[in-house]
């Protein structure tokens, strides 16, 4: 059979996301909690989480976090980051036995800055040299993989239920100023730790739940802006069209979850001029962008997270706010599991983005 | 009141409309019984006229005002309570005055039986006449212009 | 001198059931069937019937029934009948063959070898008849990204694009190759569909002007009724290069159907041969087409899209990445089945590319170049259903052009003698008497019904794919599966066999 990354598997989930606007920073536990509480929506087959603000001594540093099948591609990508980035500091990422957890990779983490005569020589911008390296990296190096590449940011996942996962990274020691989790209920394979949710490119992270009916069509369209879809996975596809639209393109994020989930043809012709032109013109270049199928996913950056559902709402999705911290996930009961007494608690519309900014950013 | 009416730049000139108004006034209704079988076979109310490419089907109008009924001696052809202009066979004795009469020309001797004239009834047990129904281009329409 | 060529068909009839009534002698403008005045009884000369079943639809007593002549030739796989025949006929005319339609020779059809897949469990389908399925397409020049000033307002302003309500368009037929009748049951359709009819080279009948907002103006190399206000009555230009039927020649429009109309909408002499150049004279480059693409655009002000269409011969990818570099809003492109009114037989059936393959690799060309987003790319040549055009665009167009469904849809029985001018069906004619058996109520009626049925089945294909809005079906092709097919055909439709 071939392994996950060469073939697409479908899978059901469960998602949860938590931000402190003000920028507080918490531990993971609330996140832990939360997501266990969906146990049902997943089958032990992958788990993992993304945390924001996590490394505040290194918060200029693109911090990789990565998988090694074996010494030997630890050593060939070691080789690579040198050659590519000055490491501030490498080392193992703590774990914790858990009897659960088994054939687990090595897993290492690198804090790191692009070598100035290399960025010079690329012609490119750090975040795109980044970019460029997690690509090479993640292709040519047979059994390495990299988790996540963003600044003061960090993904832990890998085969398990997920509150497994949040014990043998032992996250509780963490704190961040936001969450974001996933459970995994793939429909075959062993499950490869890769594979896991969430999936990462610089300091964005996306977790997802459904199936995209438009797949094919998607990865088509990012291939011809040159994004390769390796992964054979709709995380990559929604993570990749995220940043096609908000980080090349510099559009707003309401605008790129617009063309993700856009509303009907009807609901179009029924809006004021302005409007109409607006989603006419979205629809009509960006069609091929269209995420079609049912999904719900969360997708976080530095400066905040969008919660977005498809079109026609074939994924739970729930929202709420309690003071300055917004909660998203899957069910209601994961958020009143943590949170028992939300000032509001909501159920955002098909294609309704729900959009948490840090303060300092939106000041 | 509903009429028949042709259009003449659809007809195509191929008699259907003949034919089946054959069959509907046949005993049997059914094609080839009427024609290989029945005697006398019924003529038809409707009459291709062809100048080709020029054709359509004419029969009679139904006249408000209608001559032939003023002119039968017999009182034969009259109107009936569908306001359609009808022919009493029984009373009919052939004189033919009415053919003179009327300026279509939509009345016909019956050469089956030498005196009773045939001519369109609009086909009053259908709920359309059997020339409209069966008419393959269109050509003809059966509609109230008043 | 005796004709050695058989009579291709035998006309039957039984005399149980033929009422003498002479309406298939009246129908059949080949003179088959006649009036023996000796025994009052209808006959048939069957060496002239052309097999285009218009008796046979007509006779009111079902009497008829016209079979291939089963006269064969001793049997020889490689001196086939057909052969035989051929040969037998240009020994006797010492002239090419023509022929009509499209190539219907024993090719692989690629559509029959392609599945499509639904979904099962892990993602609902959807039932278009309780949800929204959205088919609405946009053809036309798309930029790469659209601006927006720092308060979030679209900055952008796109070209003019076609507006479908259903992703099918009638493809090029002209008026003098059509009957008027036909041309307006296909523009009538096209304004009732919210969809477009190209009107084929030969300029644009007055009467049509009207239909104008559904209207795709072609221009090509005979430049036949080509002038300022033909170029702004539609809504779209269209400059031909090829044709599916017959790369590389261009066409033919003999005298005789030149009548009076079609000589004031072609502004040529009434009873003159219209013969359409094989190239463009003013192009012989992509740099020459470059010119005419804007010239077209600059007489009608930038207002329409301008699209270019192609036959699909070997080189189809490169071509058409070629034409999207010129400045085309859409590319046509047509496959080697696509139709025509007259072309030389041996062209018809040997030259060009079967359509799947075109678009396929079209499609993929322009996105290796990244520009495949910035065109549109129609599909012709041979669309029968509407699985085809679910196929076509999971293989990467953007919509279809459909001409002889569309054909058979207002009568065409495919007896492929458009090229005689006799079209018993009122179609493929300008001899009024036979025109007038096309009442285009009727043709725009069932040219409608054909677009909504197809309609409804892609709504229901798509809803089982689990997806509700035609683009993301659009060069889908996990959505594909083949079945019987080499391992280079897959590579080459960029599909995975059923199983994979
Ligand atoms: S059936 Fe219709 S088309 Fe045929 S002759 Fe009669 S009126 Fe004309
Ligand atoms: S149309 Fe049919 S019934 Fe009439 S003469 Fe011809 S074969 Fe006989
Ligand atoms: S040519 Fe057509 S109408 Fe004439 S006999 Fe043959 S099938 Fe019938
Ligand atoms: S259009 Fe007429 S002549 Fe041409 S194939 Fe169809 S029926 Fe025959």
């Amino acid at each position: 059979m071939l392994r996950e990354k060469y073939e697409r598997v479908p899978s059901g989930c469960a998602v949860s996301g938590i931000l402190d606007r003000s920028g507080r920073r918490f531990s993971g536990n609330d996140i832990i909690q939360s997501i266990a509480l969906m146990r049902e929506r997943s089958n032990g087959l992958g788990g993992g989480f993304a945390a924001y603000g996590i490394y505040p001594e290194y918060r200029d540093h693109y911090a990789f976090h990565m998988f090694y099948d074996d010494e030997q591609a630890r050593e060939i990508s070691e080789r690579f980051l040198n050659e590519h980035f000055n490491i501030a500091e490498a080392g193992p990422i703590p774990t914790k036995k858990v009897s659960w957890i088994i054939n687990e990779p090595m897993i290492w983490r690198y804090f790191v800055l692009p070598k100035e005569e290399k960025l010079t020589s690329s012609g490119l911008l750090s975040d795109e040299f980044v970019a460029q390296c997690v690509i090479n990296l993640n292709k040519r190096i047979d059994g390495a993989f990299v988790v996540s590449s963003g600044k003061n940011m960090g993904a832990f996942k890998g085969v398990g239920y997920p509150e497994d996962i949040g014990e043998f990274y032992q996250l509780y020691n963490y704190e961040g100023y936001m969450w974001t989790a996933h459970g995994r209920f793939p429909t075959n394979t062993p499950g490869w730790w890769g594979g896991a949710h969430p999936f990462t490119l610089l300091d964005l992270s996306v977790v997802h739940n459904g199936e995209l009916s438009s797949y094919g069509t998607n990865r088509r369209y990012l291939n011809e802006f040159g994004y390769e879809c390796t992964m054979q996975t709709d995380t990559e596809v929604a993570a990749y069209l995220l940043d096609l639209f908000t980080r090349r393109q510099g559009m707003p994020l309401e605008i790129a979850c617009k063309i993700m989930a856009p509303p009907m043809w009807d609901e179009i012709e029924r809006m004021p001029d302005d409007e109409r032109t607006l989603y006419t013109a979205l629809r009509t270049v960006y069609g091929k962008a269209l995420m079609n199928g049912p999904f719900s996913i969360i997708a976080a950056f530095n400066s905040g997270m969008v919660a977005l559902n498809d079109r026609i709402k074939l994924r739970p999705l729930v929202a709420a706010e309690k003071g300055n911290v917004l909660y998203v996930s899957s069910e209601e009961s994961a958020i009143i599991e943590i949170c028992p007494k939300p000032d509001k608690i909501w159920t955002p519309r098909g294609g309704e983005p729900v959009i948490g900014m840090l303060e300092e950013v939106k000041a | 009141m509903k009429r028949v009416y042709a259009l003449e730049e659809y007809c195509v000139g191929c008699r259907l409309c003949e034919i089946n108004c054959i069959v509907a006034h046949s005993q049997s209704k059914d094609i080839i019984w009427a024609f290989k079988v029945e005697e006398p076979r019924p003529l038809p109310g409707i009459l291709v006229e062809e100048a080709r490419p020029i054709s359509f089907g004419l029969q009679c109008r139904h006249c408000d005002d209608a001559v032939c009924i003023k002119s039968c001696i017999t009182g034969a052809m009259h109107r009936d309570e569908r306001d359609t202009v009808v022919c009493d066979t029984d009373k009919c004795v052939g004189c033919w005055t009415c053919i003179m009469a009327c300026p279509y020309g939509a009345i016909k001797a019956n050469e089956n039986d030498g005196k009773v004239v045939s001519k369109c009834d609009l086909c009053p047990d259908l709920s359309q006449p059997a020339c409209v129904s069966h008419c393959p281009n269109e050509a003809l329409i059966y509609v109230d212009r008043g | 001198m005796i004709s050695y060529v058989l009579p291709e068909f035998l006309v039957m009839r039984d005399e149980n059931r033929c009422i003498q009534c002479q309406v298939c002698v009246r129908q059949c403008a080949n003179d088959v069937h006649y009036l023996d005045e000796k025994d009052g009884k209808v006959k048939a000369d069957d060496a002239k019937c052309v097999n285009c079943q218009r008796c046979v639809t007509f006779c009111p007593t079902h009497a008829l029934t016209i079979i291939p002549n089963p006269q064969e030739f001793k049997a020889n796989a490689n001196w086939t009948k057909k052969a035989i025949t051929e040969v037998q006929k240009q020994a006797e005319s010492g002239a090419v063959i023509l022929t009509s339609m499209g190539n219907p020779q024993e090719y692989p059809i690629y559509w029959d070898k392609i599945v499509l897949n639904a979904s099962q469990v892990t993602n609902p389908s959807i039932d278009p008849l309780r949800e929204p399925m959205e088919l609405k397409t946009y053809l036309g020049r798309k930029p790469d990204k659209l601006e927006f000033d720092e308060k979030g307002r679209l900055i952008t302003k796109l070209t003019p694009q076609l507006v479908l309500n259903v992703p099918i368009m009638f493809s090029a037929m002209s008026f003098g190759s059509i009957s008027l009748n036909a041309c307006e049951s296909l523009a009538r359709a096209a304004t009732e569909l919210g969809i477009y009819y190209n009107t084929g080279e030969g300029g644009l009948h007055s009467s049509l002007y009207r239909y104008g907002k559904n209207t795709i103006a072609q221009v090509a190399s005979g430049r036949f009724g080509v002038h300022a206000n033909y170029l702004n009555a539609g809504a779209a230009l269209e400059i031909k290069i090829g044709q599916g039927a017959k790369p590389g020649i261009g066409g033919h429009l003999p005298g005789e159907k030149v009548g009076a109309e079609v000589s004031a909408t072609r502004m040529i002499p009434e009873g003159s041969d219209a013969i359409s150049p094989a190239p463009h004279h003013d192009i012989y480059s992509i740099e020459d087409l470059r010119q005419l693409i804007y010239a077209l655009k600059e007489a009608t002000n930038y207002t329409k899209p301008v699209s270019v269409k192609i036959a699909a011969v070997h080189n189809v990818a490169a071509i058409a990445s070629g034409i999207a570099r010129a400045g085309a809003d859409i590319i046509a492109i047509d496959g080697f089945r696509g139709g025509t009114g007259a072309a030389p037989l041996r062209i018809r059936d040997n030259v060009g590319i079967p359509i799947e393959m075109a678009i396929a690799a079209v499609d993929t060309r322009l996105k290796e170049e990244g520009i495949r987003h910035q065109v549109s790319v129609v599909a012709a040549g041979s669309i029968r259903n509407s699985a085809d055009i679910i196929k076509a665009i999971a293989l990467g167009a953007d919509a279809v052009y459909i001409a002889t469904s569309a054909l058979i849809a207002i009568g065409c029985h495919m007896c492929q003698k458009c090229n005689t001018g006799k079209c018993n069906w009122g179609i493929a004619t300008q001899d009024p008497q036979l025109v007038k058996r096309l009442n285009p109520n009727i043709g725009a009626r069932r040219l409608v019904n054909l677009v909504t049925a197809w309609e409804h089945e892609i709504k229901e294909m798509l809803g089982g794919m689990g997806i509700n809005s035609i683009e993301s079906l659009r060069g889908n092709r996990e959505m594909l599966r083949g079945v019987g097919l080499t391992q280079k055909e897959l590579d080459i439709l960029g599909i995975k066999a059923a199983g994979e």
